[in-house]
């Protein structure tokens, strides 16, 4: 599904990452972790789109996205939510939402008449879309599409457990919130990789715990691919079969939770080994 | 559908008000002024893009009515529509190199661009008679015509706003890294919020051009460029029924102040600051004024 191949980022001399490969099947929920400053963000970035890699592949479902813009890297299905929560603050809770609702992408493969040749095509959903005379005088689809766009956002915040705040400015709501309405954002896109950075960051245990449902639920009920970066050791060990490690932009181990665990390597990263004491 | 009444209402108050030939002229001025702002206040309210140039959009409005309705003797409805729509071409001729800039960077290529239009129209003597400016153009601007026409692209304006485009320039104003990450292709989303905020200054120049008879460069200056931006902030950033308030009070406080002209500026600038002190966010700060009509009602109803 998605595959990273001898991927390098450089950011002036400073390697954020270097010669990262790694492989996501179908399905999977892939946890990535490391200390701060490992380079964790700057992979959802490159994957994204934000940064463009310095060298090497990104390969989504067969296809090669490195040199595509974010915009169209997220059309093709990959949706992400920000450590740094990026909201758009000024709007309701609902809007949020509606906002990526409306910009829902279809792929289709397409084979040509001629040369037999197959090509993706990547079109607007029809179900909510409209044009700009629609718009502008609120005639046609308007009405049909805005009232699907609320109803799909509306259950969405119902799944993440935001409903009764549908119509609250999205950058008043608590943290926790905030982040649960990130994740609705995303899924509103109905992506096929979900990438989540630090979902549980300033979140207390009982929130992490119903957080822990919420990620394991989507993941099934949405039949998604999923990454996750967090520093809850205990949410990544329960939820994410597959682990991938990093300290200093480079891969250090993967593999399952228990591996992980007993890697002196990762240990090491974490807990600093003897030498570095001494020095 | 509670906005659109509440418009035509005020539409048909201002249109058909009995009033005296001097608060008619007022009228006209206001819905000029309104338009004008309107387009702005989408551009800078609703996209987050600063601009100080918009005037030479209305310039351009002005100056190709003028010319199709006095030298080629067009009517001046197509007219008016035509300099709504040179302002578009114009608009996006220049947001193509410039766009890519965003927040304080376009405010100064705002600037320069703007003055260079207006320059060229200067010293274009013989298709604009340059600085001598324009005149005889016909009173096509009536007060019935202006209301009709400001009330209309109002209504427009807020259908616009209250659909998929609206809440596309919201959110690349809001975070345009997370929009472009939504989908969205951000550069794209900024032109159309110029494109539709020239044509609004386009057709606001042509009327203006309408009522005075008469235009000349210096009417576009900075000056005007800067107060259309002033009267969107003085509104309320990402309020349109808070830059058309705003937009109104301040051109009927100027009028008022007419016969201390010299000292116009001066209250003007106090005015502003006024403002700021007491209500930080501007008049309506994001909020529509219907908004607040419908909060009310919800309070009523929970009690």
């Amino acid at each position: 599904m998605l595959e990273l191949s001898h991927v390098d980022m450089f950011f002036g001399g400073i390697a954020a990452l270097h010669d990262m490969s790694f492989n996501v099947q179908k399905g999977e929920i892939v946890g990535i972790i490391g200390p701060n400053g490992a380079g964790k963000t700057t992979i959802y970035n490159i994957i994204s789109g934000v940064y463009t890699p310095s060298a090497g592949v990104i390969y989504f479902q067969g296809s090669d996205i490195t040199p595509l813009k974010a915009y169209q890297i997220n059309r093709l299905g990959i949706a992400r939510t920000f450590q740094n929560l990026r909201l758009f603050t000024r709007s309701t809770v609902l809007e949020n939402v509606m906002t990526s609702a409306q910009n829902r992408y279809i792929n289709s493969f397409k084979e040509d008449f001629f040369s037999g040749n197959i090509s993706r095509t990547n079109c607007p959903d029809p179900e909510s879309w409209y044009s700009f005379i629609e718009s502008c005088l609120h005639i046609g689809r308007w009405k049909k599409t805005e009232k699907v766009l609320q109803f799909k956002s509306m259950k969405l915040l119902e799944r993440v457990g935001l409903a009764d705040r549908a119509d609250q400015i999205a950058g008043t709501l608590p943290y926790g919130m905030q982040r649960r309405l990130e994740i609705a954002r995303a899924l509103a896109l109905s992506p096929k990789l979900l990438m989540l950075d630090e979902p549980a960051a300033g979140m207390n245990p009982e929130e992490v715990f119903e957080l822990n449902d919420l990620i394991t639920g989507i993941h099934k009920d949405f039949d998604l691919t999923t990454l996750v970066i967090e520093h809850h050791m205990d949410l990544i060990m329960k939820i994410c079969p597959h682990i991938i490690c990093l300290n200093f932009g480079a891969k250090i181990a993967e593999g399952s939770s228990e591996e992980i665990q007993n890697n002196p390597e990762v240990l090491a990263a974490y807990l600093g080994t003897d030498e570095e004491e001494v020095i | 559908m509670k906005r659109n009444i509440i418009l035509i209402i005020t539409g048909l108050c201002l249109a058909l008000w009995p009033l005296g030939g001097y608060q008619e002229g007022i009228v006209i001025l206001m819905c000029i002024n309104c338009i004008a702002a309107m387009g702005v206040s989408v551009l800078t309210g609703f996209t987050g893009i600063f601009t100080l140039g918009h005037a030479a959009y209305m310039a351009l409005g002005a100056y190709t009515t003028a010319i199709m309705t006095v030298r080629y003797g067009i009517h001046w409805l197509p007219a008016v529509i035509a300099g709504g729509l040179m302002a578009v071409l114009i608009a996006w001729l220049i947001g193509i190199p410039t766009l890519k800039l965003t927040g304080d960077y376009y405010a100064i290529a705002s600037i320069g661009l703007g003055e260079a239009i207006r320059l060229i129209i200067e010293n274009w003597q013989s298709f604009t008679r340059g600085s001598r400016g324009f005149p005889g153009i016909d009173p096509y601007t009536t007060r019935i015509m202006a209301v009709v026409i400001f009330i209309l692209l109002a209504i427009l304006m807020f259908n616009l706003l209250d659909s998929r485009l609206g809440r596309e320039l919201k959110a690349s104003r809001d975070d345009s890294i997370a929009a472009s990450l939504m989908g969205f292709n951000t550069p794209h989303s900024r032109m159309k919020a110029l494109v539709i905020s020239a044509f609004y200054c386009g057709i606001a120049g042509s009327l203006l051009g309408g009522y005075m008879c008469f235009i000349q460069p210096s009417m576009f200056d900075m000056m005007k460029s800067t107060e259309l931006t002033a009267v969107v902030v003085f509104g309320g950033l990402g309020s349109m029924s808070g830059t058309i308030l705003g937009s109104a009070a301040i051109t009927l406080i100027m009028e008022y102040f007419r016969d201390i002209s010299q000292y116009r500026m001066l209250i003007y600038g106090l005015l502003l600051v006024v403002i700021m002190v007491f209500r930080p966010e501007g008049l309506m700060g994001s909020h529509e004024i219907w908004d607040l009509l419908k909060s009310k009602e919800a309070v009523k109803k929970d009690a």
